[in-house]
């Protein structure tokens, strides 16, 4: 029996003729990141081994770690403008050049960056200290998050353990309507397997749906394999992952494909002409009903932000929304990195969004983790392009939050409650 | 390891409840102690003073990454979570910092295991006995290398 993508990803990093899934394995790490939240929880553990007597002086590569300020930037207090001195200082200690500071040109949410820069390449293990790093396996390298322990042990010796995941296969017939976006088609499979229904395990997605999903769209769906439970979220390299590369200045990788006869542990199918404007409703991102279902409920606000929901294709659908429009509720945008903002400005949708009435705001996660920049308060109502909606997620714990597609939440914005994009006319 | 319970009768219980994400910002780890289930259990505090165990059902620990997770409840005391199933990444930084146990137990002794209950866990004979109750429950063998990584003390203790 041959592998699939994954086990053959992980078979090269491991140095092994072959894995299974169960297997528990070493492998060699060929991208790591840590951010402002992570980066000094790493130089916490540091600081702990140096007093056991590990020696910390040199990182395993330094050209292979990359740094991203996204959390609490702009500093949202002292704590946090004190972490990111904390950071600046680490990456001058261990000659880290691919730090990305907010205020000196490029910088954005971590994910965001590592395709926008293409920091990691097809056939890649990328490990990086945040449970969203899966979003980066959609250009075909296999991507998970990891603590902080586990990122300082990356950072020291270059490789991890992992246990090599089943892999749930979801195949996408045809191309998506209008007015469904890869948000609906992930949050349908969340209300479907569930937020464990793919613990430890690794979502690949394919089918004539997914060759004909521009790159932005997919890293939709893997960013969300997070919220199911997998352990990463993977689509093979095409030449749509190939064109997206070049026009970033890669060309240089060794594509992975699965086998014609790999195994895979579930293959589910859907129909794209099936799929509908879909929302989730608190408190889980499981917790799925159409958009249409939910007309009835009033919204305080609208957030258009995340490495889930603010790519320059998550702008676009929400300007095609908003355009000669105004919000009917208090609406932010924040484009997930400079350089989308750039292209934002460029194509006129930051002035589309301005004569909306919607405010728009630097790159951070902010609110979307509750951090700051925009957090709610106690019983407020949220639609959100965002991943999560738990208890407290996005502020109070008795605040409540929406998961929708940029489109359902551009079109809610303007109505001021729960709006399927197709019943705005 | 012998001590009583904190029983929360739920499933997938969040790392957003067990430590808010706007103290992410905190890396002093009692700091971050201070905060632990303040998005589920404000008595969480006064509670762990007479337990160090936790009993709680499927997908213990799910959603982000933060280690803060599993630091804020092993400052505040906690020396296991015993969960139907747990996140992969809460897992992984429970065994891997050598913070806490995480014990895999079945749908049955996450019934019958009581708020208060005072348990022994075994972890060599994978046995849980409920002194309370008077019952027996096994837990789930520890896979070979998470074994060898506790028994180090954490992932940098281990030698593979």
């Amino acid at each position: 029996m041959g592998m699939n993508v994954t086990e053959k990803i992980l078979s090269r990093a491991s140095g092994k003729a072959t894995v299974s899934p169960e297997d528990v394995i070493f492998v060699n790490v060929d991208k790591a990141m840590i951010h402002d939240v992570s980066g000094p929880g790493v130089i916490k553990v540091f600081e702990k081994l140096e007093q056991k007597g590990i020696n910390t002086d040199k990182l395993w590569d330094p050209s292979k770690v990359w740094v991203a300020e996204d959390h609490f930037v702009p500093s949202a207090d002292m704590i946090s403008a004190q972490n990111i001195v904390l950071l600046s200082n680490f990456t001058k200690k261990y000659g880290i050049e691919k730090h990305f500071k907010y205020g000196m040109g490029q910088y954005g949410i971590c994910h965001t960056l590592s395709h926008e820069e293409a920091l990691v390449l097809p056939g890649e293990v990328y490990v990086g200290g945040d449970s969203h790093t899966n979003t980066t396996g959609a250009l075909g390298a296999f991507a998970a998050g990891l603590g902080h322990t586990d990122i300082a042990y990356v950072l020291l010796n270059g490789k991890i353990w992992f246990k090599v995941p089943e892999t749930l296969y979801f195949k996408l017939n045809g191309k998506l309507p209008e007015h469904v976006m890869a948000k609906d088609f992930i949050l349908k499979i969340i209300g479907d397997i569930g937020v464990d229904g793919a613990s430890y395990k690794t979502m690949q997605f394919g089918g004539s749906g997914i060759s004909e999903m521009v790159m932005e769209e997919r890293l939709t769906l893997t960013n969300m394999t997070t919220e199911a439970g997998a352990k990463s979220g993977i689509i093979e390299p095409d030449q749509e992952t190939r064109d997206y590369l070049a026009s970033r200045g890669a060309t240089n990788y060794n594509e992975v494909k699965g086998d014609s006869d790999a195994a895979y542990s579930k293959i589910y199918e859907y129909e794209a002409e099936q799929l509908e404007p879909t929302v989730a409703k608190p408190y889980s991102p499981q917790n799925i009903s159409p958009a249409r279902d939910l007309s009835n409920v009033e919204l305080d606000k609208a957030y258009i932000g995340s490495c889930t929901g603010a790519k320059l294709e998550d702008l676009r659908a929400v300007a095609k929304i908003l355009k000669g429009q105004k919000v009917k509720i208090r609406t932010e945008i924040l484009p997930a990195a400079i350089s989308i903002y750039k292209k934002a400005m460029k194509e006129g949708l930051a002035e589309i969004f301005l004569d909306a009435g919607v405010t728009i705001g630097p790159p951070t996660c902010g609110a979307c983790c509750g951090a700051h920049m925009g957090v709610l308060a106690k019983d407020e109502v949220c639609i959100s392009t965002t991943n999560r909606n738990f208890p407290g997620r996005m502020g109070h714990v008795e605040s409540k939050t929406y998961l929708a597609s940029p489109l359902v939440v551009a079109a809610s914005a303007i109505r001021g409650k729960i709006t399927d994009p197709r019943d705005l006319k | 390891m012998k001590s009583s319970v904190i029983k929360y009768d739920k499933d997938n219980i969040d790392t957003d409840v067990i430590l808010p994400g706007q103290y992410l910002k905190l890396h002093d780890y009692a700091e971050i102690a201070k905060h632990a289930m303040e998005g589920i259990d404000k008595n969480f505090h006064s509670k762990v003073k007479n337990a160090e165990f936790i009993v709680a059902g499927k997908n213990f620990g799910c959603g982000s990454s933060r280690e803060h997770a599993t630091i804020a409840l092993s400052q505040s005391g906690i020396k296991a979570v015993l969960a139907v199933s747990f996140a992969r990444i809460f897992y992984r930084n429970a065994v891997d910092g050598a913070f806490l146990l995480p014990i895999e137990i079945d749908e049955n002794a996450y019934k019958n295991i009581s708020d208060k209950d005072e348990l022994e866990i075994n972890t060599e004979k994978n046995k849980i006995n409920n002194l309370t109750k008077e019952q027996v429950y096994s837990m789930k063998p520890f896979p070979e290398l998470i074994k060898k990584i506790i028994d180090a003390g954490g992932l940098f203790n281990y030698k593979p």
